[in-house]
């Protein structure tokens, strides 16, 4: 049912291709209209504006059949917010829930609008606290239009008129109207004033578990990511870039690879070259059998050994201070001395849909398809790849197979734009993934050291962190990282929560020519390793249980006591565990959220880890739908306790060494561990992020409970690489 | 030319015999529920039954399905109700959702191998990778099918 004839399809509005791709999926599906674009193609002059509704405001549009379709200005790459977000809109709407169907904003009316849109950029786990008031306000805003709508018709005052489940109803008259009749009348009043939105306590929907919206076509493959872009005339495209970043193509045998069946033609893009086919295999095929010299430049002769030494040496230079508090190195003279170093490697995103871009370039105007976390940059990278204006540039964003971060820089789609240009159709260019791990952007390679001193009682009398790790803002271009210190840098540190006493961190920004970029939580779940970490030794030294010595220097911090207090009571802590297994916790606040989780481990005598449980509690202070929630927490764990178990990314010959899932493992299913997620919220004013927070304290949790099973700190990331083998006691 | 039934259809194809099946379902024949994942047989989001069987189409090169039965995703059933979706829509598994139509025909494949099947059998033989960490969901889900196909009377 999804091998519609591209080119039919090219014939049909895309209202008509909504009918046949709703009634072809059966009573399951609920239509998204965007990710439908994608496939049934229909390159329209204004590709948002053919819906047949009547548009309340940008946001929302109501159908005559009382279909509510909400734009979703932010990526759906599964944190949920194709369901969070229409949540809150429909919240103040009062509109029947069952009736409602998200759809992506469109990032070229968001240019167009002045930013109707606000901010197209997922990331920093920011969808719902970010948008959270204007989303609630543009649906009590058509709610109160539609009740006018309908009291203007009836002559009756708008205020003895109510509103519910798409109904807005007279009742001293008994009379009633939808919000498929209305919908073309409300969308011409104006309002006197805008109306208060709810507060939390309001609340009837937000708050309540909902089943996510984008769920039926992820069931049946009529979800349309990216990779899935079938356009009439359209080519493929494979791309081999310089295994070595930052080196240069230096020449290329096109005739080698002449009259290989469906090879069109080469075309050099940034740093390397792409093979144009009618099928992306042959394409492929082509490009891999295609002779390419390369200068690889002077980091051809550096390797993964050489930055961890260089990183460990920059600790002793110069550094910029993050956070200073009282006399550290007075405070440190005196005491019990505990120092420790801390080392995590470089790390590939690798999300299941390998980057991929289709692009069409036309004399005046450039279409793109892609899965992007920035719309709005993708926007003017394709518009400066084409040579355009941004606002000749119509982005049809799709579902996205995973992003963590590195779909936020779309390298993919300059490239595609590049290729399109070049050969005059539209191209589907897809990497391998082999191409997806040696070009990633990688969470950034660090080394963090501790000195910490504790007074007679174990007491913490001084804390002095200094990390060195790669600048992402110097790799990404902001500039801005020559203030010395960077907050990606050093979250987890400069904010961390304990009572300490004297406070020294700082911080040194060193590059490699590695790319580095945002990475699932990025220096939270690196530094939130380390500090985790170094508590637990704190702890150890002290003579005191992990739990209990955590508890004592967050006294006061009621939010963290009550994340640390339902972890220790859920996962039964201090309960004796057999020989061999071990309990492990450790707690972190990010984005505005802090995460609490307990993990239990078994080492076998020959060194095997297995984590069995994971008790994780989570105070994001509010919560829009608790099933994302508990999702959220459940991804992020796994998505930390891959990098934790197995992540390493290694250069060899200035070239990443690893390529794929055989030598970058990750966590499936025989490595699960039994995940329960608890809700201890602090409510008030707060409104913490989801899609990250769940993810640093994992390592740190693990890596503790591997001491408390073994006596054996690790202290540099993969898990892996240790040697934990031995007999247990 | 190759020629196979695939999702009931008799399709006849001029292709080279080394293209991987993967290919030719998503570019030949615009079947894309069928995912791209690895190409080397590590990830599963390929999967589709060949003769009933769990098969990573990225490394079968498309010679060695002629003749052969092929289902995919958008065959498993006509309207998304078989019992390994309707589990799969109950617990909620999907997240980005990429994974997910190598997740469900894998499951099938091995509900019907293992209707009533334990933890260590899910862990044993269900290797396919999900970056989002659907696996507990996906256990959950699993058991649930296998509970739906018993009520029903019949194996999944």
């Amino acid at each position: 049912m999804t091998t519609m004839d591209a080119s039919k399809a090219g014939a049909m509005s895309r209202r008509q291709f909504l009918v046949v791709s709703l009634s072809a999926a059966g009573g399951l599906a609920i239509g998204l209209s965007l990710p439908d674009l994608a496939e049934a193609e229909p390159i329209l002059p204004e590709p948002w504006s053919e819906a047949t509704g009547d548009e309340i405001n940008a946001w929302i549009l109501i159908e005559p059949d009382d279909t509510v379709v909400i734009r979703v200005a932010q990526s759906e790459m599964g944190e949920g917010v194709f369901t969070a977000l229409p949540m809150i809109v429909a919240e103040e709407l009062a509109c029947d829930w069952e009736k409602v169907r998200p759809e992506y904003a469109s990032a070229n009316r968001n240019l167009r609008e002045n930013n109707v849109y606000g901010r197209m950029l997922t990331g920093g786990s920011s969808a719902v606290r970010r948008s959270r008031e204007f989303l609630q306000q543009a649906g009590a805003s058509a709610r109160e239009r539609l009740i006018h709508a309908a009291a203007e018709r009836w002559g009756v005052p708008a205020d003895a008129c109510t509103a519910k489940d798409s109904v807005v109803t007279h009742a001293e008259s008994g009379r009633s109207l939808r919000y498929g009749e209305l919908a073309a009348d409300a969308a011409k009043v104006k309002l006197a004033s805008e109306p208060a939105i709810k507060t939390a306590d309001q609340y009837t929907l937000i708050g309540q578990p909902k089943a996510r919206l984008d769920t039926p076509p992820k069931l049946n493959g009529t979800a349309q990511f990216g990779i899935d872009t079938r356009l009439p005339d359209m080519l493929y495209a494979a791309v081999v870039t310089c295994p070595v970043f930052g080196g240069s193509l230096k020449s290329y045998d096109a005739k080698a690879i002449e009259g290989r069946r469906g090879v069109k033609s080469v075309v050099p893009i940034p740093g390397g070259v792409a093979v144009v086919a009618d099928r992306f295999w042959r394409a492929k095929e082509a490009v891999a059998a295609l002779p390419v010299t390369w200068d690889e430049g002077p980091a051809a002769s550096t390797d993964s050994a050489q930055f961890a030494e260089a990183y460990r040496t920059a600790l002793n230079g110069p550094a910029a201070i993050a956070r200073k508090q009282g006399d550290v190195m007075k405070a440190l003279a005196d005491g019990k001395r505990v120092e420790a170093l801390y080392e995590v490697p470089h790390l590939a995103h690798a999300p299941m849909e390998p980057l991929n871009c289709t692009a069409h370039v036309q004399p005046d105007r450039v279409d793109v398809w892609i899965g992007t976390q920035y719309p709005e940059a993708a926007l003017d990278l394709a518009a400066k790849a084409a040579g355009v204006a941004p606002e000749k540039v119509e982005l049809h964003n799709c579902f996205l197979g995973g992003g963590f971060g590195r779909r936020a820089v779309n390298d993919e789609l300059t490239q595609a734009v590049l290729v399109s240009k070049a050969v005059g159709k539209p191209v589907k260019l897809v990497w391998t993934r082999e191409e997806d791990m040696r070009h990633d952007r990688y969470r950034p390679q660090a080394a963090i050291r501790f000195e910490a001193a504790l007074g007679p009682d174990g007491t913490p009398k001084g804390l002095r962190v200094r990390t060195a790790v790669g600048s992402i803002e110097r790799s990404l271009g902001w500039g801005s990282a020559d203030k010395g210190v960077e907050p990606s840098a050093v979250e987890g540190l400069a904010n961390q929560p304990y009572e300490m006493g004297a406070i020294e961190v700082d911080c040194v920004l060193k590059n490699t020519h590695v790319p580095v970029m945002f990475w699932r939580s990025v220096g939270s779940s690196q530094n939130a390793f380390a500090m985790e970490g170094f508590v637990d030794e704190l702890a150890y030294a002290a003579g005191q249980d992990p739990y209990q010595f955590r508890r004592k220097l967050l006294a006061g911090k009621d939010d963290f006591l009550r994340v640390l207090d339902t972890i220790a009571e859920k996962s039964d802590w201090g309960k004796p565990m057999p020989a061999g297994k071990g309990r492990g916790i450790a707690i972190h606040e990010s984005f505005g959220t802090i995460v609490g989780e307990v993990v239990e481990v078994a080492v076998s005598p020959k060194g095997e880890v297995r984590v069995e449980r994971v008790v994780a509690a989570v105070d994001c202070g509010h919560v829009v739908n608790p099933r994302t929630v508990e999702m959220q927490i459940e991804s992020g764990v796994v998505y930390g306790l891959s990098a934790a178990l197995f992540g390493e990314i290694t250069i060899d010959k200035g070239a990443v060494v690893q390529g794929n899932f055989d030598d970058y493992q990750v966590v499936r299913l025989a490595d699960m561990p039994w995940i329960e997620t608890h809700l201890a919220l602090s409510g008030g004013s707060k409104w913490g992020g989801i899609g990250e927070p769940g993810t640093p304290p994992i390592a740190p949790a693990v890596c503790n409970a591997i001491f408390a099973a073994t006596g054996k700190r690790i202290r540099r990331l993969p898990i892996k690489d240790f040697d934990l083998s031995g007999e247990r006691s | 030319m190759v020629a196979f039934t695939i999702n009931g259809q008799h399709q006849e194809l001029d292709i080279e015999p080394e293209t991987p099946l993967l290919w030719v379902i998503r570019d030949e024949l615009g079947l894309t529920g069928t995912k791209f994942g690895c190409g080397i047989a590590q990830c599963g989001a390929c999967t589709v039954h060949v003769d009933g069987q769990a098969v990573r189409s990225c490394s079968l090169q498309v010679g060695d399905a002629d003749g052969k039965t092929i289902t995919t995703i958008e065959g498993l059933s006509p309207d998304g109700t078989h019992p390994v979706q309707q589990a799969w829509l109950a617990e909620d598994v999907p997240q980005c959702g990429y994974c997910q139509s190598g997740q469900i025909m894998a499951a099938v494949a091995f509900l019907n191998e293992h209707p009533d099947p334990s933890d260590a059998d899910i862990n044993d033989e269900l290797t396919n990778i999900c970056r989002c960490g659907t696996y507990a969901r996906i256990r959950a889900a699993i058991h649930r099918a296998a509970a739906i196909a018993k009520d029903a009377g019949g194996t999944p």
